[in-house]
């Protein structure tokens, strides 16, 4: 056994580069490399875990003895604009459950990397549908819950996995902030006192920004965790994603935009199709609500038609998983995506508000959303339509290491 | 043989009285349509007579009537009424937190049936449900078999049972989710141990009840919850048993075994481990996929694919939406998703179909289209198992319930402003795991 293995590792050592993880050829009767028309029978090259070539196959030689997987239809690994999954388990229990802290309502300071678990099974689970990108982190439920990140769906740590340690700031406005009747907590009681604490917030986030560039020493404050990340959105290099439903929530998120004049990112929106007018004035983006999620509450009025309304209607949207606290413990943005696809989008928006587009509004575009040249190897494989619902994904690449082969 | 027979009645009717034999006729031409319990039939005619199928098959075969009201559904297809034995539409309430064995308490009492959510299933395509109370006790209480016809009271959509009685089932549940604070069981063995109590109680109500014969003096008291228990251990009452894991699979079947009461399994969420068991057991099993395993610790095997296992060992299986844990406007995404984890295209579709309707003993009135059965049936606009499938319309007992060129209707569909439930609804499952 053990000479079988010297054996192995003494082969990996003399076929050298070539032969390494990840190297690998993808081909597909059908490639979307959303980065132009998609190409009939193309081929994906990926050299140390970057794209190094692509292109109709018989312009494009595979380098001999490189792996090649085939599949009917190539896409680039899709990215879910919004979730949960490795801060919240599927075991749902309060050990593997660290998307909310509820000791307080305003805690920015918390960080997602402090607890992402990259090797939750919710990861590959939504990996082997072909996600290769996760926007995930602190969930809805407080003002402000916390920090988010950006990863990839593979590594066994996260730092292994992390593209982005710290993406966004989650908010929550309207149902969801306040306290519900019963409930001994430290919450807002009311949507507008919501609203009033977390502009305090980002006026002390201004005011400890004036105070720390100070010239002298000893007139700086102390410093302020939570602060410090404030500060980050009032110099927009963090957007606020804010976790809104009603029609009246998501005027109030862009009456705060407008206010400090800060990035932010609606989440959620339910009923964003009776404001889109003022979603496009503001200039915000929308990571619409999982089509299947349950219309009760503050989701009563959500459409199967909204993603292709705000689409239409020119606002950029991406699709996501959402969070959930019981069954199913995380949706799956593909699947999601699915069912509006004929409610009013083509495959093309659908394919796009899983790729190129939340690949732009995470601020990831150099490396991910598309299929072309010096990109990450990020590739999802599909023996049919990727939206159809007897279809399966069949293999999912990862900066050209083969992450999962399993069929679902 | 049945359809033979209807067909000469046909050809009687147009001859000895056209107007007569034509009295509430309608058919739907030109379709496919998927029959379930026969071929599937291209280019088709449903026939339908009142509320009532009255003939299906290849429009070269089956002889409309001149004057009958037609509607062309080429290009479509048509498949039977879905039927949905686990749902929870109509802001539906069970037992309260006083015992957790209930099974005096009736679904019947609390059900609201102008509530949106019965005509988002009407949306979906289902015209037949089992409405139930929560799985947060070992007995929630007596379930409701309706049917999804336009009502303004629950008494519109009741069924009957050929022996008068207003159709349902029983309630019951195992594992986690009945566990709480006493009176109700802190273990499984103490669940399965009250569980037995009652139903000996039950037995020995019965004895009495026989041993008085004609004789009033003799009588027990009327007691409502072992009148009901009675009729589970009679075999009228099938009992409906929420159940995830393995192991609380085999603790039913050792009571089946004991207390002799016919039971539909549901979730069944490790039924891909224990499938030969149930398919030897020959008890039928009510599964639901979702999109994730987990959210629970009993649902962390909850894999598509149960119901091709289930298929492959030959046991008996449906597919039911748990409405609001699925959404019922979606319920044949759950047999698609089947297809796509290794079932049969036909057996998947029995799933929703016949299979489910076997399991309520409904299925000599509903889950195919045959002559004489009900006419419950949904006109599509495709494969029923492709994504981009709407359904078109919904008829229940010959009529429409559900027309998606109808603007309300649509909203109900889609959704959209005013498509809403009221605030603040009971959500039985959600609600037991800690939720709102």
């Amino acid at each position: 056994m053990r000479r079988t293995l010297l054996w192995i590792g003494w082969l990996l050592a003399a076929v050298g580069p070539a032969a390494l993880a990840s190297d690998l050829a993808v081909r597909g009767q059908i490639v979307h490399t959303m980065a132009g028309e998609p190409i009939r029978d193309g081929v994906i090259i990926i050299v140390d875990g970057k794209i190094s070539a692509v292109g109709p196959a018989a312009e494009t030689p595979v380098p001999d003895g490189m792996r090649v997987l085939a599949a009917a239809v190539v896409t680039p690994g899709l990215i879910d604009a919004h979730t949960v999954v490795g801060l919240a388990g599927y075991l749902n229990q309060p050990h593997d459950q660290d998307q909310l802290e509820r000791s307080a309502p305003l805690q920015p300071e918390l960080r997602a990397i402090d607890a992402y678990n990259a090797r939750e099974p919710l990861v590959s689970w939504v990996r082997s549908f072909g996600i290769t990108t996760i926007h995930t982190g602190h969930g809805p439920g407080e003002v402000i819950s916390g920090q988010t990140l950006i990863a990839k769906t593979a590594g066994g740590n996260v730092d292994e996995a992390v593209m982005v340690p710290a993406a966004m700031v989650a908010v929550t406005l309207g149902e969801g902030a306040v306290v519900s009747p019963g409930e001994k907590r430290k919450k807002p009681g009311t949507r507008s006192k919501a609203v009033a604490m977390l502009r305090e917030q980002l006026i002390k986030a201004q005011e400890y920004v004036a105070k720390r560039d100070r010239d002298e020493d000893d007139k700086r404050p102390p410093r302020d965790l939570g602060l410090e990340v404030l500060s980050r959105v009032l110099a927009g290099e963090m957007p606020l994603l804010v976790t809104v439903h009603r029609h009246n929530d998501i005027l109030s998120a862009l009456r705060v935009q407008e206010e400090f004049d800060i990035p932010m990112v609606l989440d959620g929106a339910t009923e964003a199709y009776l404001v889109m007018d003022r979603i496009l004035e503001a200039g915000v983006a929308v990571f619409v609500h999982p089509t299947m999620t349950r219309a009760f509450g503050e989701k009563e009025n959500l459409s199967f038609t909204t993603a292709a309304a705000l689409i239409n209607a020119g606002i950029p949207v991406a699709f996501q998983s959402g969070f959930e606290s019981y069954v199913p413990k995380t949706r799956v943005a593909l699947l999601e995506a699915a069912v509006t696809l004929a409610y009013g989008l083509d495959f093309n928006q659908a394919l796009a508000a899983l790729t190129s587009q939340p690949a732009r509004l995470l601020g990831i575009a150099d490396r991910v959303g598309s299929l072309e040249v010096g990109k990450d190897g990020d590739v999802a494989l599909y023996d049919g339509d990727p939206f159809e619902y007897t279809t399966h994904c069949i293999g999912v690449v990862i900066e050209g290491e083969v992450v999962s082969e399993v069929v679902r | 043989m049945r359809t033979r027979w209807w067909v000469g009645a046909l050809l009687a009717g147009l001859f000895s009285s056209i107007a007569l034999g034509q009295e509430g006729m309608r058919a739907f031409v030109g379709g496919r349509i998927i029959t379930v319990s026969g071929e599937v039939v291209e280019n088709g005619v449903l026939l339908l007579r009142g509320n009532k199928i009255a003939n299906v098959g290849p429009l070269d075969r089956v002889l409309v009537p001149a004057g009958v009201p037609v509607e062309d559904v080429s290009g479509k297809v048509i498949i039977p009424g879905l039927v949905d034995t686990h749902s929870h539409i109509g802001q539906v309430e069970g037992g309260d937190r006083s015992a957790p064995i209930q099974p005096d308490v009736r679904v019947m009492d609390s059900i609201n049936v102008r509530h949106s959510s019965f005509q988002r299933a009407q949306a979906g395509g289902i015209t037949t449900a089992n409405i139930m109370p929560g799985s947060g006790h070992l007995m929630s209480g007596q379930t409701l078999y309706l049917k999804l016809r336009d009502g303004d009271v629950i008494d519109d959509l009741l069924l009957f049972t050929p022996d008068g009685r207003i159709a349902g089932g029983m309630k019951m549940a195992n594992g986690t989710n009945s566990r709480r604070d006493p009176p109700f069981p802190g273990t499984r063995a103490k669940s399965a141990a009250l569980v037995r109590e009652q139903f000996i109680k039950a037995q020995e109500y019965r004895d009495k009840i026989a041993r008085a014969g004609e004789d009033p003096e003799k009588m027990p008291d009327r007691d409502l919850a072992m009148e009901a228990l009675v009729e589970v251990l009679e075999g009228k009452r099938v009992v409906h048993y929420h159940t995830h894991r393995h192991d609380d699979v085999l603790t039913i079947f050792r009571l089946r075994e004991e207390f002799g009461f016919q039971v539909v399994l549901h979730h069944v969420s490790d039924a891909w481990k224990v499938a030969d068991e149930i398919a030897a057991a020959g008890v039928p099993s009510s599964i639901i996929l979702v999109d994730s395993p987990g959210g629970k610790l009993e649902a962390r095997y909850l894999l598509f694919e149960s119901g091709a296992a289930l298929e492959r060992a030959g046991a008996l299986v449906a597919f039911h939406t748990d409405d609001y844990i699925t959404d019922s406007r979606l319920f044949l995404r759950q047999p698609a998703l089947g297809v796509r984890a290794g079932m049969s295209r036909e057996v998947a579709l029995q799933a929703v179909t016949l299979a489910p309707a076997k399991m309520m003993d409904l299925d000599d009135r509903i889950g195919s289209l045959q002559a004489g059965k009900d006419a419950d049936f949904v006109i599509l606009s495709g494969d029923p198992f492709s994504v981009y499938t709407r359904v078109l319309e919904t008829w229940v007992e010959g009529v429409k319930v559900f027309d998606r060129d109808n603007e309300k209707d649509r909203l109900i569909a889609e959704g959209g402003y005013g498509a809403g439930n009221p605030r603040f609804e009971s959500l039985d499952c959600l609600t037991e795991a800690g939720g709102r």
